[in-house]
C-alpha cells in the first residue's frame, strides 16, 4: 500500500489488523468475513512501525509471547522462538533486553515476533521508516527472501515508491482515503490510470487541458516520464513521431549519475533525466521532444 | 570581560555547572534534613532516669531494651504496620480503575475533571479533612443516616460488631480510620499509576492484542507489569504516610495507640525524647524492609 502521508494506508492496515473497525464494508481473510473478528482472534500479525517490543521482557521472551499467550508448551515455544530469530539473523540474541538492541535489530526482533506464530497475513507499517539507507535496502532484499521462503502473503504499507516498486507483487496506490489503483509495478510504472498516480509512482510530467491541447491537439491529459524526454540540440529537427514543446530552463539537479533539467512550460514545470551531465545555462531556452508512445493517455479529471 | 570568560569557563566544565546546580538543595538537605535524622538516632542511644525523668547523656541500648521487651510496644508496631498494609492494599485497589481510565480513556473536559477531582482534596487543610470525616463516620452522622434511610440499619450494626474492626460507632472504629486513611492518601496513589500507564504506549497494547492474547491477558502480561513502578511508587506514600500519622488515629478511632501517636506522646507531654527518638526508627526500618522488598519482587525492573 503506496500513497502520501494522510492518505489512509495505515488507517486501511489497522483494519485488517482488527485494531479498527469498519464503518461499512467487511474485511476478508481467505474468502472469509473478520470484520467483527477481534485483532487477538485474527490469523494475521503487524510488525509495528515503532517495533513495540515490550520492554520488561527478554528478546527471547518477546519473540515467544504470542505462543505463550496462545498456552504453547515452554519448551516448545523457546525452540521456536530461537528458531525465528534465527530466521531473522538474531540467533544467539535471545538473552538480550531490547534496550540493548540497534533500531535495525528491534526491527527484526519484531519481524520475528510477528513471524513465529505463523499468521497467514503479515501487516507492515513502514517497516523501514527509520533506518538508515544502506541497512534499508539490505532490508527490503531481505524481506523479500524471506516472503518467497515462507510463502505468506505480506502487506506493506510504505510512502517511499521506490521500495513499493522494487519489493511487491501488487501495489495499492492511496489517494486521499481511495485505492486509485492497484496493479503491479510495472503496469503502475508504465500505464499510470490518473494524474495523481503518474505523478506518484514515476514522477512523471502531467500535462493537462490547454497545455495537451497545445501539444497534441487533443484536450486529453497524459503522462510522460522524465528520462523519456529528450533535449533537442539547437537547430535540430523534431524526429518523426514526436511531439515536442519549449520553455526556458529553470533549474538543474544535479544527480550524480544524471541530472534533472526543470524547463518552464506553459505555466508547469517539465522534469527531464539527462544522462549526459550536460550543466545547461538557466534562463536559456530549450526544446523539448518525446516519442508519442511514450505519452500516457490519462482518464478523466486529475 | 569577567562575565564573557565565567561564561566561557560554565560552558566547557559540565561538573563545575552540576556541582553549583546542586550545592544549595544538597546543603539544606545535608544539614537540615540527614542532620535531624542523625540526632534523632543519637538520641535514642540516650536511656531517661526513671526516677529524674532527666536524660542521661551516655551512650546505653536500654531504650532499645524496652521498646523490643514490652509486648505493649511491639503491639503497637504490629498494628499500625498491619494497617498501613491493608489501607495500601485497599488504595492500590481502588486507585488503578482510576488511574488507568484517567490516562488511557479520559479525554478532554472529562480529564480536567477527573485531575481537579483527584486534587481537590489535597488543596483542603488535612485537620478539617479529619474532623469532617469524624462528623460523616459519627453515631448520629451522615454514613449512619445513609445506612438507616436504606433500611440497612442492621448491616450496619453488624460491622460495628465484627470483632478487631468494629466499635461503638464508625468514628471511633478500626474500619472508620482505614476508611479515612484510605480517602487521605488515595491521591498519592493515584497520580504515580496515573503517570505510569500514561507512559506506556498505545502501540504495546495493539501488539499483545495482535499477537493473540485477549484483554485480561495484555493486562496481566503487559500492562500491570509496566504499572508496576506506578504502584510501587504509590504504595509508599500511602505506606509510609500511614506509618507516620499521629492525627488521624487521635481523632478517629478506638483510643489505641499508633506508632505516630507514640513518639508525639513520648517527647511532648512524657519528656522521654530518647523513647520516641528509638520508636520513631521503627517506620524508617519497616520502609526500608518494604523498599528492599519491593525492588527483590522486582517493582522497579521496568523503570
Amino acid at each position: 500500500m503506496l500513497g502520501p502521508s494522510g492518505s489512509g494506508k495505515t488507517t486501511c492496515l489497522r483494519l485488517i489488523a482488527g485494531f479498527e473497525s469498519p464503518d461499512s464494508g467487511a474485511i476478508l481473510l481467505d474468502g472469509q468475513d473478520v470484520s467483527a473478528v477481534p485483532p487477538n482472534r485474527r490469523d494475521v500479525n503487524t510488525v509495528f512501525q515503532d517495533y513495540a517490543l515490550f520492554p520488561h521482557m527478554t528478546v527471547q521472551e518477546n519473540v515467544a509471547y504470542g505462543l505463550r499467550v496462545r498456552g504453547v508448551p515452554l519448551a516448545e515455544r523457546l525452540a521456536r522462538a530461537d528458531t525465528a530469530l534465527e530466521l531473522v539473523k538474531l540467533g544467539g540474541f535471545g538473552d538480550r533486553q531490547t534496550s540493548q538492541l540497534s533500531g535495525g535489530q528491534k526491527q527484526r526482533v519484531a519481524l520475528a515476533r510477528a513471524l513465529v506464530n505463523q499468521p497467514r497475513v503479515l501487516l507492515l507499517d513502514e517497516p523501514l521508516g527509520a533506518l538508515d539507507l544502506r541497512l534499508r535496502e539490505e532490508m527490503q532484499i531481505e524481506l523479500k527472501n524471506l516472503q518467497r521462503q515462507l510463502g505468506i502473503t505480506f502487506v506493506y504499507v510504505t510512502h517511499d515508491q521506490g521500495e513499493a516498486l522494487s519489493m511487491s507483487d501488487r501495489i495499492a496506490v492511496f489517494d486521499r482515503g481511495r485505492i486509485e489503483q492497484l496493479a503491479a509495478p510495472r503496469e503502475l510504472y508504465a500505464e499510470p490510470r490518473s494524474a495523481f498516480v503518474a505523478r506518484f509512482v514515476g514522477g512523471s510530467n502531467v500535462v493537462e487541458g490547454e497545455l495537451a491541447r497545445r501539444i497534441t491537439g487533443v484536450a486529453q491529459a497524459f503522462a510522460v516520464r522524465a528520462e523519456r524526454v529528450r533535449v533537442l540540440a539547437k537547430d535540430e529537427p523534431v524526429p518523426p513521431a514526436h511531439w515536442s514543446c519549449e520553455g526556458p530552463l529553470v533549474d538543474v539537479q544535479f544527480h550524480g549519475a544524471t541530472s534533472r533539467w526543470q524547463v518552464a512550460v506553459g505555466g508547469m514545470l517539465f522534469a527531464v533525466e539527462r544522462r549526459d551531465g550536460a550543466a545547461g545555462v538557466t534562463g536559456s531556452p530549450v526544446r523539448l521532444a518525446w516519442p508519442r508512445e511514450a505519452a500516457v493517455l490519462l482518464a478523466g479529471p486529475p | 570581560m569577567i562575565s564573557r570568560s565565567l561564561d566561557g569557563l560554565l560552558h566547557r566544565r559540565e561538573s563545575l555547572r552540576v556541582f553549583l546546580l546542586l550545592v544549595p538543595p544538597l546543603l539544606w538537605f545535608g544539614t537540615v534534613y540527614l542532620g535531624s535524622l542523625f540526632a534523632l538516632l543519637a538520641q535514642s542511644f540516650y536511656a531517661i532516669d526513671e526516677f529524674t525523668a532527666k536524660i542521661i547523656r551516655e551512650p546505653t541500648l536500654a531504650t532499645y531494651r524496652q521498646l523490643l521487651t514490652q509486648p505493649a510496644n511491639l503491639d503497637i508496631v504490629v498494628r499500625t504496620v498491619g494497617m498501613a498494609v491493608v489501607v495500601t492494599i485497599a488504595s492500590a485497589f481502588l486507585a488503578f480503575p482510576v488511574a488507568y481510565y484517567m490516562a488511557r480513556h479520559a479525554r478532554g473536559r472529562i480529564r480536567a475533571l477527573f485531575y481537579v477531582g483527584v486534587m481537590l482534596p489535597m488543596w483542603t487543610s488535612y485537620l478539617v479533612k479529619v474532623y469532617a470525616w469524624r462528623l460523616i463516620l459519627a453515631n448520629q452522622g451522615i454514613l449512619s443516616w445513609l445506612f438507616t434511610s436504606l433500611g440497612q440499619q442492621p448491616l450496619l450494626d453488624r460491622l460495628l460488631a465484627a470483632p478487631g474492626i468494629g466499635g461503638p460507632s464508625l468514628s471511633s472504629s478500626y474500619l472508620g480510620l482505614f476508611v479515612v486513611f484510605v480517602y487521605m492518601w488515595l491521591p498519592f496513589m493515584i497520580l504515580p499509576i496515573q503517570a505510569a500507564v500514561e507512559r506506556i504506549p498505545g502501540s504495546y497494547i495493539e501488539a499483545s492484542a495482535d499477537l493473540g492474547a485477549n484483554p485480561a491477558t495484555t493486562f496481566t502480561k503487559v500492562i500491570f507489569p509496566l504499572a508496576m513502578p506506578g504502584i510501587a511508587a504509590g504504595s509508599i506514600f500511602t505506606f509510609a504516610l500511614t506509618l507516620g500519622d499521629y492525627i488521624i488515629p487521635q481523632v478517629i478511632g478506638d483510643s489505641t495507640n499508633y506508632i505516630g501517636q507514640v513518639v508525639y506522646k513520648q517527647q511532648g507531654v512524657a519528656g522521654n525524647v530518647p523513647f520516641a527518638a528509638a520508636f520513631s526508627l521503627v517506620p524508617i526500618v519497616v520502609i526500608g524492609m518494604y523498599l528492599w522488598l519491593a525492588k527483590r519482587l522486582g517493582a522497579f525492573d521496568a523503570l
